[in-house]
């Protein structure tokens, strides 16, 4: 059985009396990269927070790497986190980030650590403060993993980086992830990044999970279909996520089960993330989601439908 | 009972033992030399400054101060030297609040503003330990350079105490003398943290600091030490010339008059003594009045020091504490 590297159990949180995060249950399985998407405020950063234990939960609670009490020593021990703009100290060198990390965690791999900023060709004497922002955001990334983790944590790790240095990042993500086996939860509203690296998907909105699988699973069970628009309101009792209607022809994204078939006169075509994840983003009703008793099972692997609200 | 009978606590993961104290004095010196340095810069300067004219003082002393109420004295010892000693020790009395403001408020501030927490406290060390090191570290090390600094101020003051021209219990050098230095300048370093770690913003945490700093040490001056052990109460008019006077008064009949300060008394003067032939005091003595003088010893010098160093260092540690607890659950 797979350890969950995250559980959340009616997880919230609150900052005065707007709540950030709400009912937030979630199981995501180790061994995969997560993308965590949603609009500004939806609650990503919270999430995050609370999984590196830098916020306390209002409402609910927070295991990681199996049973572990998000904070706790062997909690901290075994995630790494790279926040929001890479916080670095800018009056310290590069060098002395590396030993500034090393002296604040049980592992740290200084060999892998030099050898990539190396490979980068970050001067290991310059402050950080002098270092582009991609170069801060791989010096960041690079003190992370060097510490082993087993769960790596970013908090839009690519906002602020041009195109170039936003895939190198990426690629040292996925290869941490594929040769070292490290788990990873990114957030990100840049979608169309997320396509080549994520194979977990959990979409919040307004502070709720609104979307939680595995990428393939839920690919498998949606479909965009084609249709006249005349024909378009017959569909409105499957679960359609979102429709989007022109004069002759409507788009509707559907979620389908395993004996789905194409109503004549309507095309069918797969759909990828990014569609459908904008589905669901412009449709902040509708909602795919485990079960909550069924957190570990993964219905949407087997294709099983779930809860599907329109 | 030995140590090592003591069984071994169960392990909840399998070698996790926490990242060794010692890795601290590492990350606390690298991070915070430049604070160091200023600390040292400062007190360095001032050091040398008090030993330079610490000596040509104590020459003057030595030569002129055979005895201490001696004209030569007065005009080539207390008279030369004795304005620029108050100076000194009027410039000194910041020397805490400026290390507190500028050593001790960024330390959690600066980490605040600018979003580097969110690295520090996601590190194996863990947060609460972290803040807890850093602090005591730089507590301990501050108030060890103050309180070397304030030996060397001693020596410097020694000749004006002997000389009778600054009483031992003198507002103006007692807390930088002793062990009180040394623990107002901790406490300042510990205002500092705590008001970093609440007003998350280092300039602003600066002037607070300052301003809570003043705060403390002018009422302490003006108010609370004049309490620490019960006053002697004399009628004696001649007081030691060491005493520090908590508060005279007049009594007549065995019932209290009037206060000898302020209105009371020139109302009492004005209308008794209209004539300045004889002193205030005797002329009151005629017409009845008896001055009654508390005052503080100055034979109580260390005892006064230890308990103002006492309490300070109480104050200190739970600041410190309170920071440290904030740290642990201050929500991002």
């Amino acid at each position: 059985m797979t350890m969950n590297i995250i559980e959340t159990s009616g997880l919230g949180k609150r900052y005065g009396s707007t709540w950030a995060l709400r009912e937030c249950t979630l199981a995501i399985p180790a061994g995969h990269v997560a993308a965590l998407v949603g609009p500004n405020g939806a609650g990503k950063t919270t999430l995050l927070n609370l999984a590196v234990g830098l916020a306390e939960p209002t409402a609910g609670g927070v295991t990681v790497l199996g049973d572990k009490p998000a904070g706790s020593p062997a909690a901290l021990d075994g995630i790494a986190f790279v926040a929001q703009d890479t916080p670095l100290y800018k009056n310290l060198s590069a060098a002395d980030m590396l030993h500034l990390t090393r002296n604040l965690n049980r592992r740290f791999d200084q060999r892998y650590a030099e050898t990539r900023l190396a490979e980068l060709g970050i001067p290991l004497k310059r402050k950080t403060g002098r270092l582009s922002g991609g170069q801060q955001a791989q010096l960041a990334l690079t003190l992370a993993l060097a510490r082993r983790p087993r769960l790596l944590v970013l908090d839009e790790p690519v906002a602020m980086l041009d195109p170039v240095a936003r895939h190198d990042f990426m690629a040292t993500v996925l290869t941490a992830a594929i040769d070292d086996g490290v788990s990873v939860l990114l957030s990100s509203h840049v979608l169309a990044e997320l396509e080549r690296v994520a194979d977990y998907l959990i979409l919040l909105s307004r502070g709720r999970v609104q979307v939680a699988g595995e990428v393939d699973g839920l690919l498998a069970c949606h479909r965009l279909l084609t249709g006249p628009a005349a024909e378009a309101d017959r569909y409105t009792e499957r679960p359609v996520v979102h429709a989007r209607r022109g004069e002759a022809q409507a788009h509707l994204l559907v979620r389908v089960g395993a004996d789905y078939s194409v109503p004549p006169g309507w095309e069918s075509h797969p759909v990828d993330l990014e569609e459908l994840a904008m589905a669901y983003l412009r449709e902040p009703g509708a909602a795919a989601l485990p079960g909550p008793a069924r957190a570990r099972a993964l219905p949407l692997e087997t294709g099983e439908p779930s809860e599907v609200t329109r | 009972m030995s140590a090592l009978t003591v069984p071994a606590r169960p392990q909840h993961d399998a070698g996790l033992r926490p990242v060794p104290w010692r890795r601290m004095a590492w990350v606390t010196w690298r991070q915070h030399r430049a604070a160091l340095a200023g600390v040292a810069a400062l007190l360095g300067a001032l050091a040398v400054y008090l030993w330079l004219t610490g000596l040509q003082m104590r020459h003057a002393y030595a030569a002129d101060c055979h005895s201490a109420s001696s004209l030569a004295c007065a005009m080539n010892f207390t008279g030369r030297y004795g304005v620029t000693a108050i100076i000194v020790s009027i410039f000194l009395q910041a020397v805490p609040p400026l290390i507190g403001a500028f050593a001790g408020a960024p330390v959690l501030a600066r980490e605040l503003e600018t979003g580097t927490f969110r690295y520090a406290w996601t590190q194996g060390f863990g947060r609460g330990r972290w803040a807890l090191a850093k602090l005591v570290l730089l507590g301990a090390v501050v108030a060890a350079a103050a309180g070397a600094f304030s030996v060397l101020f001693s020596w410097y003051n020694q000749p004006f105490v002997a000389a009778g021209y600054v009483m031992p219990l003198s507002t103006r050098v007692f807390d930088l003398r002793g062990v009180a230095f040394a623990a107002w300048t901790l406490t300042a370093f510990a205002i500092g943290a705590l008001a970093g770690m609440l007003i998350r913003r280092v300039v602003p945490a600066i002037a607070a600091t300052l301003a809570v700093y003043a705060g403390l040490a002018f009422a302490t001056a003006l108010w609370l030490r004049e309490h620490y052990t019960a006053p002697l109460v004399t009628s004696n008019p001649n007081l030691p010339g060491s005493a520090w006077v908590v508060s005279q008064w007049y009594t007549k009949g065995g019932t209290f008059a009037f206060p000898a300060r302020g209105i009371p008394i020139v109302r009492a003067l004005s209308r008794f003594c209209p004539s300045f032939n004889v002193s205030p005091a005797q002329c009151l003595a005629r017409h009845g009045y008896t001055q009654w003088s508390s005052y503080q010893p100055g034979s109580r010098f260390w005892p006064f020091q230890w308990i103002e160093g006492g309490w300070l260092l109480a104050l200190s540690v739970l600041l410190i504490a309170a920071t440290v607890w904030l740290v642990r659950r201050r929500a991002a």
